[in-house]
């Protein structure tokens, strides 16, 4: 089997999430995110990614309310938020936890509210990021996944709780519930997340690193420094 | 402020702003007058209160380091891939900054009910954030938010091009145009100037403002730097991550001031 970064296995891993999603925004500072749906646009031709920070070739032309008008339309099927703190009900935290301050919400309290699909992605795993309960709402929803660096999560509806769908290569059950503050159901045999196939790693390392480097350069030299 | 005003260089719009002014600024991908910011810093500007359009990046992390800004509302301060905004955070960490936190578009319908005249702007689907609880001035009412008009003193921000008329060029960037039709009135630095009026040209009409609006035009050549100007020059990313790196500690951030701001750049000096 071909060998691939963390980063590129995560991005397969939001490729397969947007199964079905004709249109995927992207807000600031997600280069994985960004290259999930790179990725999937390579895959689905019909499907369209708005990056919000686009630095060339931006595709909003009323300005950065554009990307909210069109949430609020349900123009966007899909978007990515993260957190200084996740916690089990959902909510997410980006203004200030453990008397540190973070960026701010940006435009997560409206988004969460409004985007059907909503993706929690945060790269580090640990008892500090996923919390029992957030300090400072900035915003909750419903979402439809959360993905870590050590596993995917589903959110269940009905009981309002995440379950663990799948461990990513290298680690377990006992470690993703060693790293995580709060409470999530799990099937007696956790299955592994799916490696990216050759086809799809090829993809990243081409179209997909060229579309992300443009956008987030420090990110697309470290993933992908040899090219 | 009255009037059209071509002034000669950045440092003469920056004595436009007044002490204790609510300033609306730019994010770092959308033209911020990087020159102005240099020589508001430079002219010891105090007490600024900072509006992000919607949110705030490398213009308010140097203006809140310098000492100039009492007070921001914003929906977020960040350097982007360079990480958390050094001087913001440990001005907040250290209680000398007051934050009125928000979220994109509320900033957005704020200037949009004072680009109406309006007293406020309803918006949905932000119920179920603590925002909401923290902001008095936001009113629930049912299933939406009245979020005040905001009337910032000044929009400041940079131009691709001025032309003889005093309009200005900034392309698909229109939230520069809500804060300049929201704000008291607008000062803008500029790459080149355009003979003529680019409201007889068809084509670039779609992406200028207005002369109405502007009080104030400066000529700064690269003047974004060390941010963009899309089509012109890119970010100089290695720079900004170079400045999140020494505006970690005081020091570091003192010693950038030095070398960047206070002291004429090398490149620019006459000898």
């Amino acid at each position: 089997m071909d060998s691939y970064a963390p980063e590129e296995l995560l991005a397969s891993v939001i490729a397969r999430l947007l199964d079905g999603a004709r249109h995927a925004a992207v807000g600031a500072s997600s280069p994985i995110p960004a290259a999930g749906c790179f990725l999937r646009k390579n895959l689905d031709p019909r499907f369209r990614i708005s990056l919000q920070q686009r630095r060339e070739s931006n595709p909003f032309t009323e300005g950065s309310r554009e990307l909210f008008d069109l949430a609020g339309q349900g123009r966007i099927d899909v978007f990515f938020l993260g957190g200084a703190q996740i916690d089990g009900a959902g909510a997410i935290n980006l203004v200030r936890a453990e008397g540190k301050r973070f960026p701010g919400s940006f435009g997560s309290a409206y988004m969460y509210g409004v985007v059907p699909r909503t993706i929690l992605f945060r790269e580090e795993h640990s008892r500090r990021t996923l919390v029992p309960k957030v300090e400072f709402v900035s915003a909750r929803g419903t979402p439809a996944a959360l993905l870590t660096g050590k596993a995917l999560f589903l959110w269940q509806k009905d009981v309002r709780r995440f379950r663990l769908e799948s461990v990513h290569p290298g680690s377990s059950l006992e470690e993703v519930r060693d790293h995580t503050g709060f409470e999530f159901d799990a099937p007696a045999r956790v299955p592994q997340t799916a490696s990216p196939d050759a086809a799809q790693i090829a993809l990243l390392r081409g179209a997909v690193r060229r579309a992300v480097t443009e956008n987030y350069p420090d990110f697309g030299r470290r993933v992908w420094p040899a090219a | 402020m009255s009037g059209l005003s071509f002034f000669r260089n950045p440092d003469e719009i920056a004595v436009q702003i007044p002490d204790g002014a609510l300033l609306a600024l730019p994010p770092d991908y959308s033209l911020v007058a990087m020159e102005v910011v240099r020589a508001l810093i430079r002219r010891k500007a105090r007490n600024l209160r900072l509006l992000g359009v919607p949110i705030l990046g490398l213009s308010a992390d140097l203006l809140i380091g310098a000492g100039c800004v009492a007070e921001v509302e914003t929906s977020a301060v960040s350097l982007g891939e360079a990480g958390l905004a050094p001087r913001f955070t440990d001005a907040v960490e250290k209680k000398s900054l007051l934050v009125k936190d928000a979220t994109c578009p509320a900033i957005h319908c704020a200037l949009q009910a004072a680009e109406k005249g309006v007293p406020f702007m309803p918006l949905a689907g932000i119920g179920a954030s603590d925002l909401v609880k923290e902001r008095k001035d936001w009113k629930v009412q049912g299933d939406v938010v009245l979020v005040p008009a905001i009337r910032p003193d000044v929009a400041l921000f940079h131009a691709r091009w001025a032309d003889d008329a005093g309009n200005v060029w900034v392309g698909r960037r229109r939230e520069l145009a809500t804060a300049a039709h929201a704000a008291k009135t607008s000062l803008v630095s500029f790459e080149e100037q355009r003979k003529g009026d680019m409201l007889d040209d068809e084509l670039l009409a779609p992406g200028v403002i207005s002369s109405i609006y502007v009080s104030g035009l400066a000529h700064a050549p690269r003047g974004a730097w060390p941010l963009g100007m899309p089509g012109l020059y890119g970010a100089d990313d290695v720079h900004v991550s170079q400045y999140a790196k020494a505006a970690r500690t005081r020091e570091g951030f003192l010693k950038y001031l030095d070398e960047w701001i206070l002291t004429p750049r090398k490149s620019s000096s006459p000898a």
